[in-house]
C-alpha cells in the first residue's frame, strides 16, 4: 500500500505529484484556453480529437462545448465533478451517443461513430464505469464476443478462444478460470475482464472510464502496468478517476471539465492537486466533518457471535447512538455480508442482532426495518434503486406507509416528500419524475440516502457510500453521515477506503478473513494500524 | 481517497482453475441430467405398472407424437434465450398447416417438397411481421405476440371458415411421413433430432448464435459490444416463425384432418413449457435447444404415459404444470446453490 496514493493527503499538502519523467509533459508547454481553443502540439497528429462537442438530453446539457485531443504515447487524464459530462463524453467516443454538434477526427480524418461497433472498427476500446459483461456467458466468451476465434466452417474455436483469454489473464497477473460463468464474479474480476477485452483488441485508443473505481491497491498497480505498457506500444490512452492522485500518478496531461464545459487542459507537470480541485469544483472544500458531537449515548445496535458458515465467525460489536462505527479490511474480508446477515438480507447461523435491546428476527429486512434499521447497499444500482422508476418514487418507497392516504399513495405527498429531501441533500436533477437512471452516481446515491432518511432511522447501515462519487459529492456525504450522528442516529459505515474510514469514523472495527481482528478510536488510528490488522501482518510479526 | 484496502492475488495456479472448471461444467449439466434422470424415472415406474408402456410401437407413438412440439421449442429455444418468447406459434402452425396441406387439394400433383416450402414461407413471414414489430418498434415481445397470435388466428377463421382439409385429399406419400421407419425408430423423429441437432450446434458454435445469447444475458450490454441487437432478436423471430411454419406441415401429415382447430388452443404454452422444463431460462441468457427437445419429451412421455395408466387428462396438465413449477424451482436452487459455491471458493482462495 502506498501511502504517496492519497488523494486527501495530496490535497491538503502542496501538490508533490506528477511523474518525474514524463517526456510527453516536459517537452510540451502549452496551457489551452479554457473555452476550448486549441494550441498546436508538438507531437504532431492526435490519435484522436473531439472538437468543440455538444450534447443535450432534453432540457439537459450534458455537455455544452468540450473539445480534446488524445495524442499517441500519452496517458491523458480526464477529472471533474459527477455530472460534469464525463460519462456522456465517453458515450460519445464509445458510438454509444450521437453528438449534437462537433467534430471527431480520428487519425486526422472526420469521423462519425454510427455505434459501438463502428468505434470499435475505429480503433477505439472502452472499459466504461460499470461492467458490462454477459453473466451467463463465460469469461472468454464475454472477451471475444463478436471476435470469437473462428476455425473451418466459421465455427467458433472454443478452445483458441480460452487460450487465448488464459494469456491475456495472465498478462493482467490475475487467477481468473476462462471458462467460468460470469454471474457471481465481484465488481473487480469483471473489472479485469472488461480490460481484458479492451487488451484484447489491440485499439489506437483506449476510454478508462473510471477503472480503478471497485479495484484493490494492487489491482490498479496492475492496470497501471498495462497502461503504460498500451503507452509504450503508441496508443492513446483516456483515463478518467475520481481519484486525483491516481490521475497524478498515470497521467501526462488532463483536462477538467465542470458542469458540460471544459475548463482546463494542460500538462500535469507543475500542477497541484489542489488547483486542479479548484478547477473541478470552482471553489474551495470544506475538508472538515464537524468534530465535537456530543458524547455517543444509548445502545442501538449489538451484534453477538454473529456466525455464517465460510463467511464470517463470532462477530461481535456494538453501535450507539450517535456514533459512527466504520467497518474496515480488505475486500472479501466478510464487511459486506456482516451488514447484510444484520439488516436481514442474508441469514445468519449462528449468534444474535438486537436492535434497542430487542433481537430482531433473522433474515428479516422488514423486521428490521421496523425497528428502525436503514440500509444503503453497496451496489446503489443493482440493489438500491430501481433504475426505471422516477427520482421521487425512489425516494418514496421506503416510505409509501406513511404517504398514503386511504390506502392510496398519493401522488402530491410524494412529490413533496422528494422535493423536501432532494432540498435537504441538494440532490441535481432535471425533473423529480425523470427516471432516476438519468441522474449521474454521486446524486444517485443521494436519492438511496434520501430514500432511508425519510423514515427516520435509528440505525443506518451504509455499505461504500462513497464509492465512484466525485469528491464534492463526497464530502457532502461525509458531512451528512456526521450530521445524522449529531442527531442522535447510530451508524455503521462500511468502507475500503482508509481516508474516509479515519476521517468519519468514531470508532473503527476492522475485519480478516471473516473475523473482527481489531477495535480503534479514532484517536488512536492510523492507516498503518488498519492496514496492519487488516493484512494480519500484526500477528505475524507477534509470532 | 484511494487507499483501498484488497488482498494482492496470487499468480496463475492451475489448479484453482481445474476446481472450478469442474463445477461450472457440473452444474451446466444438472439441468439436462436432472430432467433426464425425471424422464428415466417416469418410464420405469409406468414400464413396471403397465410393460406395453415400453413396447416398441408405444415407444414410435410418443417419438412422432412429441416430434412437432420438440421441433417447434427449437424456435422458441431461440427466441426465449433473447429474454423474448413467441405466443403465437400456434395460430402460425394452425394457419400453416391448413394453406399448406389445402394445395393438394387445389393443385393436383403437387410435390410434397413444394408444400413444405410453402409452409416454411408462411411462417417465415409471419414471424418476420413479428420480429420487425419486436426489434424496430420496440415493442415488449410478450405483447407482440400475444396480439399475433390472436390476429392470425382471426385470419386462420377467416380463410378456413367452416372449411378443413380430408385426408383423402392428400397423397399417400404425405400421409406415410409420420409412419416411415428405419429400423423400427420413426425417420420423423430422426430428422427432427438432426434438425434440432443442427440447431444447438449453431446456437453453441457460431458467433451470431452466442450473440443471441448475450442479448438475453445483458441487453444493454450487447449493444455497448457493438452486437446487432435489432438483427439477431428479428432473425430469432423469423425463424423460430419458419419453424412452426414446418411444423404446421407436419401437423397436417400427422393429424389429416384440418379445420381452424389445428395445433390445439392450448400449443404455444405446452412448447413454452417444455422449453422451461428443459433448462432455458424463461429470462434469457442460458439453456439449450437439447434440454428444450427433451423438456418436449419428457412432457409427451407423461401425456401418453397417463393415457396408458388410464388416468385422466386433468392429471395431465397438473402434471405438466407441476414440472413446470419443479424446473423453476430447481433453476432458483441451483444458482443459489452455484452462488454459495462460488462464495466458499473465492473465501478459500483469499485464504
Amino acid at each position: 500500500m502506498d501511502p504517496g496514493r492519497d488523494a486527501d493527503r495530496r490535497i491538503g499538502g502542496p501538490g508533490e505529484g506528477a511523474p518525474p519523467n514524463s517526456p510527453a509533459a516536459s517537452e510540451e508547454s502549452v496551457g489551452r484556453a479554457p473555452n476550448g481553443q486549441h494550441a498546436d502540439a508538438s507531437q504532431g497528429t492526435p490519435q484522436l480529437s473531439l472538437r468543440h462537442a455538444a450534447k443535450a438530453f432534453g432540457a439537459v446539457h450534458a455537455i455544452v462545448d468540450c473539445s480534446i485531443d488524445l495524442y499517441g504515447g500519452e496517458v491523458h487524464g480526464l477529472v471533474g465533478e459527477n455530472g460534469a459530462g464525463k460519462s456522456t463524453l465517453v458515450k460519445i467516443l464509445a458510438g454509444v451517443y450521437q453528438p449534437d454538434s462537433g467534430e471527431l477526427l480520428v487519425g486526422n480524418e472526420p469521423t462519425v461513430l454510427h455505434g459501438p461497433a463502428a468505434a470499435r472498427d475505429a480503433g477505439i476500446a472502452v472499459i466504461y464505469q460499470e461492467p458490462t459483461l454477459f453473466p451467463d456467458l463465460t469469461a472468454a466468451e464475454n472477451i471475444f464476443m463478436g471476435r470469437q476465434p473462428l476455425r473451418r466452417g466459421r465455427r467458433i474455436d472454443a478452445k483458441q478462444m480460452r487460450e487465448h483469454a488464459r494469456e491475456l489473464f495472465k498478462q493482467l497477473g490475475v487467477r481468473l478460470d476462462p471458462g467460468r460463468i460470469c454471474r457471481g464474479l465481484s465488481i473487480a474480476d469483471q473489472q479485469i475482464i472488461e480490460i481484458a477485452k479492451a487488451l484484447s483488441l489491440e485499439a489506437k485508443i483506449i476510454v478508462m472510464d473510471e477503472p480503478t473505481a471497485a479495484l484493490s491497491a494492487a489491482e490498479v498497480n496492475r492496470l497501471f502496468d498495462v497502461a503504460r505498457t498500451l503507452r509504450a506500444s503508441g496508443a492513446a490512452v483516456l483515463f478518467i478517476s475520481h481519484r486525483l492522485e491516481e490521475v497524478f500518478e498515470i497521467c501526462q496531461r488532463v483536462t477538467v471539465m465542470r458542469d458540460g464545459r471544459q475548463v482546463l487542459t494542460r500538462e500535469l507537470a507543475g500542477l497541484t492537486a489542489d488547483e486542479l480541485v479548484r478547477a473541478m469544483v470552482g471553489r474551495n472544500l470544506d475538508e472538515r466533518v464537524a468534530d465535537g458531537r456530543a458524547a455517543p449515548g444509548d445502545r442501538v445496535l449489538k451484534v453477538e457471535r454473529l456466525t455464517r458458515e465460510g463467511v464470517f465467525i463470532d462477530i461481535s460489536f456494538e453501535v450507539r447512538a450517535g456514533e459512527i462505527v466504520a467497518m474496515s479490511g480488505l475486500v472479501g474480508s466478510g464487511r459486506s455480508e456482516v451488514a447484510r446477515a444484520v439488516f436481514g438480507i442474508d441469514s445468519y447461523d449462528a449468534g444474535s442482532v438486537t436492535v434497542h435491546e430487542r433481537p430482531l428476527r433473522k433474515s428479516s429486512p422488514t423486521s428490521a426495518m421496523a425497528a428502525g434499521v436503514g440500509f444503503v447497499p453497496e451496489d446503489r444500482r443493482q440493489q438500491g434503486l430501481v433504475m426505471e422508476m422516477s427520482v421521487q418514487q425512489n425516494m418514496a418507497l421506503a416510505s409509501l406507509g406513511r404517504l398514503r392516504h386511504a390506502g392510496l399513495i398519493s401522488g402530491k405527498s410524494e412529490r413533496n416528500f422528494a422535493a423536501d429531501w432532494a432540498l435537504k441533500l441538494r440532490i441535481k436533477f432535471g425533473r423529480l419524475t425523470d427516471p432516476v437512471s438519468q441522474l449521474s452516481g454521486g446524486n444517485q446515491q443521494k436519492v438511496v440516502l434520501a430514500k432511508w432518511l425519510g423514515r427516520n432511522p435509528s440505525l443506518l447501515i451504509v455499505d461504500e457510500p462513497t464509492r465512484g462519487i466525485d469528491i464534492a459529492t463526497k464530502a457532502e456525504v461525509h458531512r451528512l453521515l456526521s450530521e445524522l450522528a449529531g442527531n442522535g442516529v447510530a451508524i455503521l459505515m462500511i468502507s475500503s477506503e482508509l481516508p474516509e474510514v479515519l476521517r468519519v469514523g468514531d470508532r473503527i472495527l476492522v475485519m480478516r478473513e471473516g473475523r473482527l481482528v481489531g477495535e480503534y478510536a479514532r484517536a488512536d488510528a492510523s492507516e498503518e494500524k488498519i492496514m496492519s490488522a487488516a493484512t494480519g501482518q500484526l500477528q505475524e510479526q507477534a509470532q | 481517497m484511494s487507499t483501498t484496502l484488497a488482498p494482492p492475488r496470487e499468480p496463475s495456479g492451475a489448479p484453482a482453475e481445474i476446481g472450478s472448471r469442474r463445477l461450472t461444467e457440473r452444474v451446466f449439466r444438472v439441468r439436462e441430467t436432472g430432467i433426464i434422470a425425471v424422464l428415466a424415472l417416469f418410464v420405469l415406474i409406468t414400464a413396471v405398472i403397465q410393460p406395453r408402456f415400453v413396447s416398441s410401437s408405444n415407444i414410435q407413438f410418443i417419438l412422432v407424437d412429441t416430434a412437432v412440439y420438440a421441433l417447434v421449442a427449437l424456435g422458441e429455444t431461440m427466441v426465449i434465450i433473447t429474454r423474448n418468447v413467441d405466443l403465437s406459434v400456434q395460430s402460425v402452425l394452425a394457419l400453416s398447416a391448413y394453406l399448406s396441406a389445402g394445395l393438394f387439394g387445389h393443385v393436383h400433383g403437387i410435390p410434397i417438397p413444394v408444400v413444405f416450402l410453402v409452409g416454411l414461407g408462411i411462417g417465415l413471414a409471419f414471424g418476420a411481421a413479428n420480429g420487425l414489430m419486436v426489434s424496430l418498434g420496440r415493442v415488449p415481445s410478450l405483447v407482440v405476440t400475444l396480439a399475433t397470435l390472436y390476429i392470425i388466428q382471426g385470419i386462420d377463421i377467416l380463410v378456413v371458415g367452416g372449411n378443413e382439409v380430408v385426408a383423402s385429399s392428400l397423397p399417400a406419400g404425405f400421409v406415410d411421413i409420420p409412419n416411415a421407419t428405419i429400423f423400427d425408430i420413426p425417420w420423423l423423429a430422426i430428422v427432427v433430432a438432426a434438425v434440432i441437432g443442427a440447431g444447438a450446434y449453431y446456437l453453441r458454435s457460431f458467433r451470431s448464435g452466442r450473440e443471441l445469447y448475450a442479448i438475453g444475458s445483458n441487453p444493454d450490454g450487447a449493444r455497448l459490444a457493438g452486437i446487432p441487437v435489432a438483427r439477431r432478436v428479428f432473425t430469432a423471430f423469423t425463424l423460430c416463425g419458419g419453424i412452426a411454419g414446418v411444423g404446421g406441415v407436419l401437423w397436417a401429415a400427422q393429424y389429416q384432418t384440418i379445420n381452424t382447430s389445428a395445433g390445439g388452443t392450448n400449443f404455444s404454452l405446452i412448447v413454452i413449457a417444455a422449453v422451461v422444463v428443459g433448462g432455458v431460462a424463461i429470462f434469457g441468457g442460458s439453456g439449450s435447444a437439447v434440454g428444450a427437445a427433451i423438456g418436449a419429451l419428457l412432457l409427451g412421455t407423461i401425456n401418453v404415459a397417463l393415457d396408458v395408466l388410464g388416468i385422466s387428462d386433468f392429471w395431465d396438465q397438473a402434471i405438466a404444470g407441476f414440472l413446470l413449477l419443479l424446473a423453476i424451482t430447481l433453476d432458483r436452487g441451483i444458482s443459489v446453490r452455484l452462488a454459495a459455491a462460488l462464495r466458499k471458493r473465492s473465501a478459500r482462495d483469499a485464504a
